[in-house]
């Protein structure tokens, strides 16, 4: 990537708009006196590069003694936002109610990976909390020279240094450099994205010291959202601008051949833009925007309908060519052990394409101004959207500035990605900003799927019925299909439909548990997508990707394994299970939900409807959760509820309490919609899941009585990744719970009324 | 075609001219310059877009314009402030609700028409009123939480 050419110039702009962060260059701090930034009135707009080897690109002090934190992360509204202004307080010692946060603009922050893989306090929180406390080493120095003490006698409170022995002598970091940017290199890996790391010299401070890390701060941007006065990316205007709309065609893979213009001729300022497979209309209103791309007769290309029927969905799995396998790190001989087993138990398992279908449907706008271009957008990583954008418009990325806004809801790959650089196409053909949301069936029949799989699993059992091997295989369609941001045009529908090839890659994943069978192995297969460009099936990450679908087959299988050996399922677990922090969650959601040690099914009801309770437990990364399900299962109708959870969780240090409750419920919540009801439904042609009612999803009258949330706190423990885990063991509980009520095994998801009450019978 | 219309929106007098078919989500966001409500789905299914008309939630995303008449509209920002928020507002704030937010018209404006008519609601009668509004990020369990502290407050 080159640098920004006049990177003051964007600076001050962005910086005096976001903050009112007079932000000045001064050389090296201990230079200040020297500083010719009194000379020269323009020296005010200089902030040393956006490198990520610079202090000044993640935190500075501004005049009134507010601290602007400068993040290259995003918040999908799990209280993000707050936890870093908390790391960021913590280190400076600062009031965490002074630390502004700016986030996701590519002309303020670094590329720290965006929104990815829940590592927003673990990889993010990380670098804000080293470049914070070298900021506050730093500006102790500067204390010290200032006040002519050593540093080692200087204590910082509420942004105030002061002699530890003399509390006359005192100064505060904005008399120390308010208003100016530090000039400080860090220790730059050399990585961007989620590995970026740039330390300083400073250590960080000792959890145990910590006031206000763990404190249960509310976030500050719920008011403004529950008072309308937020703007989401949906609510930005430009002068000049237009509204546009894309045209998706109704057999997946088909082109226009034809496009008749005059049919829309009626509608005020109506544009078409057809350019190879991209076809979009635009209008000064949106509503004649929404008429245009309704009204617009286009003729399309006939290919043959590129899908197999939905019913025959899991046996393409199977029988497809593998693209490509993967083997995990396993232990012992498995084939060998499974050829002297006693007893083998099998299982298969399976998981249906699922959409994210986001609560609105994707917006961006893209507006090209003086060689330059400007893109908001909703998206989870915009740096990488700015890549994209760039792509498409073929201009240096140097040039393009992606503004993260607050979008319509997002859990991965979504269809933010493919907005923004739909709506650069458009942009550029009409020559003035376009604004383009996506429309409800788009938003659902045309985002990136999580991948539909299928997950076999088998045990050897020895002849005094202990577990002696473990074999487990997932095999589905590629996580990354279409890759976990839109910075390449083969990964965007935009570049897809302008012709360029798509590059689908592999990804699946394993099972996270610490099991310790003597001979152990799992394996992923993944195999090619339904249609090669342009498709509504292609898949990609999706909240936890493949993580509530390979857990649903593996904690599943360990509960049927765990009643073929009549054994308790919690009992079981702590008996296999070897990591400390994994038994510890196991345990804590059992002693909370009060758990009575007995084998499964409970064969002791009678009536129409039955009870069970069920346990799944899984490590996401370095995070662990238990989840224990009770549920009632109406055996005339087949429908579940999902009546209570408990849930233990340990992501190590926690950084706000509150926050993490939440993410957890809601994780939890959302997981129980995915396991219920989730199916992206299809035909040959397309995908026809388009709405609300063809992709039903939890109902609050569905939604569970109580979820008891245990959460570890390990103070000594980095901090790992919240904003999915409990997502991951909710499927297998809830099946071990119905399991436990019924004795019917449910091995394919969703557990829907009609699948269910078939099973029961 | 075009007509002309006059909207009265959270107590102030808008002319506008527009499509009769035009939904009264569009004329609230694009021609009033409102940035509330939402468009979710543009189908009465989710509630993203919900306004009270005379003091009833209604999904503004497939409600015309010809239907509106003199009816008074009010969008959530025009429920309340941050000087005089709604208890709702308040309730949602406290209990921090919202994930991603941008369902929140639907449940604050459809719970707000609820509470004033039903006092003391049980659990049970809050989750029945607000059935068949989304929330995907699966805030569920806070949005009933400050629906009851919002009852509450209301005494």
């Amino acid at each position: 990537m080159t640098r920004m050419e006049k990177p003051q110039n964007f600076s001050r702009r962005t910086l005096l708009q976001a903050g009112g962060a007079l932000v000045v260059s001064v050389g090296a701090p201990l230079a200040l006196k020297t500083s010719a930034l009194a000379a020269d009135g323009t020296a005010a707009a200089t902030r040393p590069p956006l490198n990520p080897d610079q202090l000044s690109s993640y935190v500075a002090v501004n005049a009134d003694g507010t601290v602007s934190a400068f993040f290259g992360k995003m918040d999908m509204g799990q209280g993000l936002s707050v936890a870093i202004r908390q790391m960021v307080a913590e280190e400076l010692d600062v009031p965490v109610e002074r630390v502004k946060i700016f986030i996701g603009d590519t002309d303020t922050s670094v590329n720290q990976g965006g929104a990815s893989g829940s590592t927003g306090v673990q990889n993010g929180g990380k670098q804000m909390r080293a470049a914070s406390a070298e900021a506050r080493r730093v500006l102790v120095e500067m204390a010290a020279d200032k006040l002519g003490v050593p540093a080692d006698q200087l204590t910082v409170k509420d942004g105030v240094v002061s002699a530890a022995n003399d509390a006359g002598k005192k100064v505060s970091y904005s008399e120390l450099i308010g208003g100016q940017f530090f000039n400080v290199h860090l220790d730059w890996n050399g990585q961007i994205g989620n590995p970026l790391y740039a330390p300083g010299k400073a250590k960080p401070k000792d959890p145990k010291t910590y006031t206000i890390v763990g404190q249960p701060v509310p976030r500050d941007d719920i008011a403004p959202k529950v008072f309308a006065q937020e703007n989401f990316c949906t609510d930005i205007k430009v002068p000049g601008m237009v509204h546009g709309r894309v045209i998706r065609p109704a057999v997946a893979g088909a082109v226009p051949v034809k496009v008749d213009e005059a049919s829309i001729k009626q509608i005020p300022g109506a544009r078409v833009v057809w350019d190879k497979g991209f076809l979009g209309v635009v209008a000064d209103k949106e509503w004649d925007a929404i008429k245009a791309a309704k009204e617009l007769k286009v003729e399309w290309s006939q290919p043959t309908p590129p899908f197999p029927s939905q019913a025959a969905l899991y046996d393409h799995i199977r029988q497809a060519p593998t693209r490509k396998r993967e083997e995990g790190k396993g232990a012992g001989n498995v084939d060998d052990a499974f050829k002297n087993a006693a007893r083998v138990i099998e299982a298969e398992y399976e998981w249906p394409f699922q959409s994210h279908s986001s609560m609105g449907p994707a917006c961006s706008l893209v507006e090209i101004k003086d060689g330059r271009a400007t893109c908001w957008s909703g998206t989870q990583k915009s740096h990488f959207v700015r890549a994209g954008v760039a792509a498409i418009l073929g201009m240096p990325e140097d040039k393009v500035r992606t503004i993260w806004t607050t979008g319509p809801g997002s859990y991965g790959r979504n269809d933010a990605d493919d907005c923004a650089a739909d709506a650069a196409v458009l942009a550029k053909a009409v020559g003035r900003p376009v604004r383009l949301q996506y429309m409800r069936d788009q938003g659902t029949g045309w985002d990136p799927k999580a991948p539909a799989s299928i997950h076999k699993a088998r045990a050897a059992v020895d002849a005094a019925g202990n577990v002696v091997a473990y074999d487990f295989l997932s095999r589905g369609f590629s996580r990354v299909d279409v890759n976990t941001n839109g910075s390449k045009p083969w990964d965007t529908l935009a570049g897809q439909n302008l012709g360029v090839a798509l590059k689908s890659g592999d990804g699946f994943g394993f099972p996270g548990e610490s099991y310790g069978f003597t001979n152990k192995r799992a394996a992923w297969e993944t195999i090619a997508p339904l249609l090669d460009r342009a498709s509504p099936l292609r898949s990609a990450h999706m909240r936890d990707p493949v993580g509530p679908q390979t857990c649903f087959a593996s904690e599943s299988f360990i509960d049927e394994v765990a009643a073929a050996l009549n054994m308790d399922p919690v009992a079981f677990r702590l008996h296999y299970v070897r990591d400390p922090r994994d038994l510890a969650v196991i345990k804590a959601a059992a002693e909370k939900a009060g758990w009575q040690t007995r084998v499964s099914p409970r064969r002791d009801q009678r009536g129409n409807t039955v009870s069970g309770r069920g346990i799944a437990y899984a490590q996401r990364g370095a995070t662990r959760v238990a989840v224990i399900a009770e549920v009632d299962v109406d055996r005339g109708s087949g429908k579940i509820w999902a009546r209570k959870f408990t849930v233990a969780h340990d992501c190590g240090q926690i950084i706000n309490s509150d926050g993490l409750h939440h993410a957890i419920e809601n994780n939890v919540v959302q997981a129980t919609s995915r396991t219920l009801w989730e199916e992206v439904k299809f035909d040959s042609k397309t995908v026809t899941s388009v709405d609300w009612r063809t992709y039903p999803i939890l109902d609050v009258t569905e939604a569970p009585e109580q979820v008891d949330i245990v959460m570890i706190n390990r103070l000594e423990v980095a901090p790992s990744g919240a904003g999915e885990a409990a997502s991951r063991p909710v499927p297998a509980a809830i099946a071990n719970a119905v399991f436990d009520a019924t004795g019917v095994r449910i091995r394919r998801a969703p557990f829907a009324p009609g699948y269910v009450k078939s099973s029961l019978s | 075609m075009n007509k002309k219309f006059s909207l009265n929106v959270n107590g102030q007098v808008h002319s506008i001219e527009a499509d009769e078919d035009m939904p009264l989500l569009y004329a609230l966001r694009d021609d009033l310059g409102l940035n509330n409500p939402h468009f979710g789905c543009g189908l009465s299914q989710c509630g993203a877009c919900t306004v009270h008309v005379d003091g009833k939630p209604k999904r503004s995303c497939t409600m015309p314009l010809s239907e509106v008449g003199d009816s008074k509209i009010v969008t959530l920002a025009g429920l309340g402030t941050p000087e005089h928020p709604h208890p709702l507002q308040t309730a949602y704030v406290q209990e921090q609700v919202p994930q991603c937010a941008y369902c929140i018209n639907g449940w604050i404006m459809t719970a707000a028409a609820f509470l004033r008519d039903n006092k003391k609601p049980t659990d049970a009668q809050i989750r029945t009123a607000l059935r068949g509004l989304k929330c995907r990020c699966g805030t569920h369990m806070a949005i009933v939480r400050a629906v009851k502290r919002a009852a509450a407050m209301m005494g």
